[in-house]
C-alpha cells in the first residue's frame, strides 16, 4: 500500500494536470471535451493549496506540531512573488512610472525602499520566496522549540504570529500595498498572464512542484530522521531521554515545511492574480489544517487529497448555496474530528502511509502505545516501557 | 444666598462706576487710539465704532462694555457677527445700524427701534479684525461679570483669564471684593492675576504673586497664559518658566494617569472576555475556539432582552441590561453544557482535536447568527444611567467604561468565590487536580465537567452583555476577542485566575501605553510579538501551576 501510494500520488497529480492541459490547449472551445481556462486556473489553485496542506501535514502529522499559522509562510512566499510581478508591471501601471509601483506613488513615496531591490529579477524573487518563510520559521521555531513550547501553547502562538503579520501587512507604510495588497499583474518572466498557455503552464508547473514536494516529504519521513521525528511526536520526553535533541528535529521539519508552503504561495499568486493581507488571516491557516484532517493526518497523499476535495466542495457550494459553505466547513471540522479521526486516507489504508496514527491524536490506550512502540523499533530504538508519560 | 442677591445691585452699580473710571485709563494704554476720535468718546460710548481705525474701534468696544447700557450685548454681538453697519462718510449722528441677516430687518443699534432700510450706497459694514474680536470677547466677559448667575460670572472670569486686558483689572478687583461664591472667587483671582501681569504699572512682587496664582491653576490654559508672557522683569520671567515646567510635569502626570485609566479599561474588557476562557481552558484544559461565539451569544441575548423591553415595558428600559446579565448567563451556559455533552466529552485528552472541532462549531454559530439576525450590526442601546461622564481631577471618566471596569472585577471576584467557597467549586478543583481520585471519592466527574464548561460559557455570555455596550453587536463580535483572550490566559498562566487578572491589566496598559508612541496597529503588533517572546521565556505563563508531571 505504501509503495503504491508513493508512485501513484505523483503519477495521478501529473497525469491529471497533463490531461487538463491537453484538453485545454488542443481541443477547440466548442468541443464537449474542452476544459476552460477557468477550470485550469482552479486546478492550479488547488495544487497550491495542496502544497500548503503537505507542509501542514509534515509538521502536524509527523512532528505533532499543530500549526495554526502556516498560511503566514504561504502568504510570505506569495508576497515575494507578488513583489516580482509588481515590478514586472513597470511603466504599464496607472501612473506609468517604471521605478515605483502605483501604490507607492499613491502614498507619496519617492523611491523604492531597500527591501524591494532585486525583486525585478525573477530568480531572486523565487529564491526569496523560499528564504523569507524559511528564515521566519527558523527564528520562530528556534525560540519556540528551544524553550519547549509545545502542544496547544505552540498552536496559539503560531496563530498570534500570523495575526501579527496580518496586522502588519495591513499598514500602508510597510510598503507592501497595505489593505489592497498587490494586483493588476501583467506578465511573469515575459509571458503574459492572461494567455491560456501561461495559465496552463503555471498549472502544470504547480503539479510538478506538488509532486516533487510530495516525493521530498515522503523521502524525509521515510528516512532515519523521519523515524526519530515520529518518535518525538509520540513520546517527546522519552526520545529526549534516549539522547536525541527533539528541538532540532522539530526545527528542521518546521523550516522545510515553511519553505514548501512558501513555494505554494509563490505559485498561487500569479494564478489568482492578487495578493493581499487577508491571506494571513488565522482562519486560512486553520482551514488548511482541516484539509489535512479530512484527507488523513500523517499520510501526505491524504493531505493533497483533502486540500483538493475540500476546496472543490468550497467552489461548488459557494457557487450554489453561498450561505451554506460555512455550515458545511464547520460541520466538516466537527464530524471529521469526532467520526473520522484518521481522515479518508487513514481510514482506507489500515495504517496510514509511513506513520501510524491510531486516534490522530496523542497516544490513547493500548493501540496507540503499540503503534508508537512499533515506530520506535523501526527507528532502531529499544522501546521497552509501554507506559506513556502523561495520560491526562 | 438671598443676602447676596440683595447686596448685588449696589455693588454692580459700583462696578459700573469703576468701569467708567477704567475706561479713562484704557486709552492711555493705547494713546494713538485716541487721536482720531477725540473727546466725544465719553459722551457717546458707541461713537468709537463708527471709526475706520481698528484701535479706535477697540477702544469703543471697551467703552461699550462699561457704559453701553442694555444694548451693549446686542451691539457687540452684531459687531462680532459682521452685522453692524454705519455711514460710509461720517455724519454728525454717528449712526449705527444692525441688520438681521435672517429676517432682513434693520434696527437702530443704540435704541433697538426698527428703522427703514438705510440707503445701500451710503452705508458700510463695521469691520472686526482679530484685535477687535478679542476685545469683544473681553467686553462680553466684563458684561457677564455683573450677571446674577454664578455660572455666568465664573465663565466671564474665565474669559478674562484667557484674554486678559489691563483695562478690566479694576472691574475684576471690584467684582472680587463682593464675590461670595468660592468657585467664582477662584476664577476671579486668577483673572486678576492675569490682568496684573499685563498691566505695565504692576510691581515685581505683584507679578510674582500673580504667577504663583496662575501656576496653582495648573491646566493648559494657565500654561499658555504663562508661555505668552513677554517683556517681563527677569525674576518674573524666571518664575514663569519654573511655573511652566511645573505645569508641564503635572499635565504629563495626568496624561499618564489617563493612559493608565484607558489601559485598565481595555484590560477589564480583556479580563471579561478571558475570564470564561480561564475556566474552560485554564481549569479544564479544553481549547474552546468557540468561546468568542459564547460572548457573541451573550451580546445577542442583550439585544433580544432589549427588544422585549422596547415592546412591552419601555418605561423599565433602564433595567434591561441588568435583566440581560442572568439571561445571558443562562443561555450561554446552557449552550455550553449542550456543547460539552454532545461534542467535547468525546475529545478529552485530545486538545488539538478539540481545538479543531470547536473552531468548526464557532463557524456554525456565527453563520447561524447571520441566518437568524442578519450580518448587520444590531442596535443595542446604553441605558441612561450608564451614559455620561464626570471629571476626576484632570481625568474624564465615562460612566459606561467605569461600569465595565467594576463589572469585570465583580465577575472575576464572583468566579473566584464560586471556585473557592461553593461545593461545585470544590468539586471542580478536585476533578482538575486528580480526576481518578475525585471519581473514587464519589464525585460524578462527567457531570462536573459539564457544569464547569457551562460555567465558563456562562461567564463568556455575561461578558457579552458588557461588550454589547461598547462594541458593535454583529456575528463577528466574538472573533475580535478570541486571539486576545487566549493571549491573556496564556500570558497569565493556565489555571490561575489571579494570573488572568494581572495579565489582562498588563496587556491593557501596555497596549494603551504603546498607542501614542507607536500607533494603535503597530502597538498591537508589538504586544503580540512581546507575548510570543514571553512564552519562549516562560512557557507556562506568569503564574505556572507547579506540578511534578513530566512536561510533554
Amino acid at each position: 500500500m505504501t509503495r503504491l501510494s508513493l508512485t501513484l500520488t505523483p503519477v495521478v497529480i501529473i497525469g491529471v494536470a497533463i490531461v487538463l492541459a491537453v484538453l485545454n490547449l488542443a481541443t477547440p472551445t466548442t468541443s464537449a471535451l474542452h476544459v476552460s481556462d477557468f477550470v485550469v486556473g482552479l486546478a492550479g489553485k488547488y495544487l497550491c493549496y495542496a502544497m500548503l496542506a503537505l507542509a501542514v501535514d509534515l509538521v502536524w502529522g509527523f512532528a505533532g506540531i499543530l500549526t495554526l499559522g502556516h498560511a503566514a509562510f504561504f502568504a510570505l512566499g506569495g508576497y515575494c512573488m507578488g513583489m516580482y510581478l509588481t515590478r514586472e508591471i513597470g511603466a504599464r501601471g496607472v501612473y506609468a512610472n517604471a521605478n515605483l509601483p502605483d501604490f507607492m506613488i499613491f502614498i507619496g513615496w519617492k523611491q523604492l525602499p531597500w527591501y524591494w531591490h532585486g525583486f525585478d529579477f525573477f530568480p531572486f524573487a523565487v529564491v526569496m520566496a523560499l528564504i523569507v518563510p524559511a528564515v521566519l520559521a527558523a527564528i520562530f521555531g528556534f525560540l519556540a522549540f528551544r524553550s519547549r513550547v509545545g502542544g496547544v501553547y505552540l498552536s496559539i502562538i503560531t496563530q498570534a504570529l500570523t495575526y501579527a503579520l496580518l496586522l502588519a501587512f495591513f499598514r500602508n507604510d510597510m510598503g507592501f500595498g497595505g489593505n489592497n495588497g498587490m494586483t493588476d499583474f501583467k506578465d511573469i518572466a515575459g509571458f503574459p498572464l492572461n494567455r491560456s498557455t501561461t495559465t496552463t503552464a503555471l498549472m502544470v508547473i504547480s503539479a510538478l512542484f506538488t509532486a516533487a514536494a510530495f516525493l521530498f516529504a515522503r523521502w524525509l519521513v521515510g528516512s532515519r530522521y523521519g523515524k526519530v521525528l515520529v518518535a518525538v511526536r509520540d513520546a517527546e520526553s522519552r526520545t529526549r531521554f534516549l539522547g536525541y535533541r527533539p528541538e532540532y528535529y522539530k526545527l528542521v521539519v518546521w523550516t522545510l515545511s515553511a519553505m514548501i508552503a512558501g513555494i505554494g504561495g509563490a505559485l498561487y499568486v500569479p494564478q489568482v492574480g492578487i495578493i493581499n493581507p487577508s491571506e494571513f488571516a488565522p482562519a486560512n491557516s486553520i482551514e488548511a489544517v482541516i484539509w489535512v484532517a479530512v484527507g488523513g493526518r500523517g499520510t501526505l497523499s491524504g493531505a493533497i487529497l483533502g486540500a483538493v476535495l475540500v476546496n472543490f466542495g468550497k467552489t461548488v457550494l459557494t457557487g450554489a448555496l453561498p450561505g451554506a459553505w460555512l455550515y458545511a466547513l464547520g460541520g466538516l471540522f466537527i464530524l471529521v474530528t469526532l467520526f473520522l479521526p484518521r481522515g479518508i486516507m487513514g481510514t482506507f489504508t489500515r495504517r496510514g502511509a509511513g506513520a501510524a496514527l491510531p486516534t490522530a491524536g496523542e497516544p490513547q490506550g493500548l493501540a496507540a502505545i503499540d503503534g508508537a512502540s512499533a515506530d520506535l523499533q523501526e527507528a532502531g530504538m529499544h522501546a521497552a516501557g509501554a507506559d506513556v508519560e502523561k495520560t491526562a | 444666598m438671598s443676602i447676596c442677591s440683595k447686596k448685588r445691585p449696589s455693588w454692580r452699580r459700583a462696578v459700573r462706576t469703576l468701569l467708567l473710571a477704567a475706561i479713562m485709563f484704557a486709552p492711555l494704554a493705547r494713546a494713538e487710539a485716541q487721536t482720531s476720535s477725540p473727546a466725544q468718546a465719553t459722551a457717546d460710548p458707541y461713537a468709537g465704532l463708527t471709526s475706520t481705525d481698528f484701535d479706535t474701534i477697540v477702544a469703543g468696544v471697551n467703552q461699550i462694555a462699561l457704559t453701553g447700557g442694555a444694548r451693549a450685548r446686542t451691539v457687540l454681538g452684531a459687531l462680532g457677527n459682521n452685522d453692524l453697519y454705519t455711514w460710509k462718510y461720517p455724519r454728525p449722528d454717528h449712526g449705527l445700524f444692525i441688520h438681521d441677516p435672517d429676517t432682513g430687518a434693520w434696527t437702530n443699534a443704540r435704541t433697538g427701534a426698527a428703522i427703514a432700510t438705510p440707503p445701500f450706497m451710503a452705508i458700510r459694514k463695521v469691520i472686526a479684525n482679530d484685535m477687535v474680536t478679542g476685545a469683544i470677547a473681553t467686553a462680553m466677559g466684563v458684561l457677564d461679570l455683573a450677571s446674577p448667575k454664578s455660572a455666568t460670572r465664573r465663565a466671564a472670569a474665565e474669559a478674562i483669564f484667557a484674554a486678559p486686558a489691563p483695562a478690566t483689572l479694576p472691574v475684576v478687583a471690584q467684582a472680587l471684593a463682593h464675590e461670595t461664591d468660592p468657585a467664582v472667587r477662584k476664577a476671579l483671582t486668577q483673572a486678576q492675576a492675569a490682568d496684573e501681569l499685563m498691566t505695565p504699572s504692576s510691581s515685581v512682587a505683584t507679578r510674582l504673586a500673580a504667577i504663583h496664582v496662575i501656576a496653582a491653576r495648573g491646566d493648559l490654559t494657565a500654561r499658555n497664559e504663562l508661555a505668552s508672557l513677554s517683556g517681563q522683569p527677569k525674576p518674573v520671567a524666571t518664575a514663569a518658566a519654573a511655573a511652566i515646567a511645573h505645569i508641564d510635569f503635572t499635565l504629563k502626570l495626568w496624561n499618564w494617569l489617563e493612559t493608565a485609566y484607558y489601559g485598565i479599561s481595555l484590560g477589564s474588557v480583556l479580563l471579561l472576555a478571558a475570564a470564561g476562557l480561564a475556566i474552560t481552558f485554564g481549569v479544564m484544559g479544553v481549547i474552546n475556539m468557540a468561546h468568542g461565539e459564547m460572548v457573541m451569544i451573550g451580546a445577542y441575548v442583550t439585544f433580544c432582552v432589549q427588544q422585549v423591553f422596547r415592546a412591552y415595558a419601555p418605561g423599565l428600559f433602564g433595567t434591561s441590561v441588568i435583566v440581560a446579565i442572568p439571561a445571558a448567563f443562562a443561555v450561554a451556559g446552557l449552550i455550553g453544557i449542550l456543547i460539552e455533552r454532545c461534542m467535547i466529552r468525546f475529545l478529552y485528552g485530545r486538545p488539538l482535536e478539540t481545538l479543531l472541532a470547536t473552531w468548526g462549531l464557532s463557524l456554525i454559530l456565527q453563520q447561524a447568527t447571520r441566518t437568524l439576525f442578519g450580518a448587520e450590526n444590531q442596535n443595542v442601546a446604553t441605558p441612561g444611567w450608564m451614559s455620561g461622564y464626570f471629571m476626576l481631577g484632570g481625568l474624564t471618566i465615562t460612566l459606561n467604561r467605569l461600569c465595565i471596569i467594576i463589572f469585570a472585577f465583580a465577575v472575576v471576584g464572583g468566579l473566584m468565590a464560586v471556585m473557592r467557597y461553593t461545593p461545585l467549586g470544590l468539586r471542580m478543583r478536585a476533578v482538575t487536580q486528580n480526576r481518578r481520585m475525585a471519581a473514587s471519592m464519589g464525585i460524578r466527574t462527567p457531570w462536573i465537567d459539564a457544569m464547569t464548561f457551562g460555567l465558563g460559557s456562562g461567564i463568556a455570555g455575561v461578558a457579552g452583555v458588557a461588550l454589547s455596550q461598547i462594541d458593535n453587536v454583529s456575528p463577528n463580535l466574538g472573533q475580535n476577542y478570541i486571539i486576545d483572550s487566549f493571549m491573556v490566559v496564556v500570558f497569565g498562566g493556565v489555571g490561575n485566575l489571579w494570573g488572568t487578572i494581572l495579565a489582562a491589566l498588563t496587556l491593557g496598559i501596555v497596549n494603551k501605553g504603546l498607542e501614542p508612541v507607536a500607533g494603535a496597529v503597530l502597538g498591537k503588533i508589538v504586544v503580540l510579538v512581546l507575548i510570543i517572546l514571553f512564552i519562549q521565556r516562560r512557557p507556562r505563563g506568569l503564574f505556572p501551576v507547579k506540578g511534578r508531571a513530566v512536561e510533554t
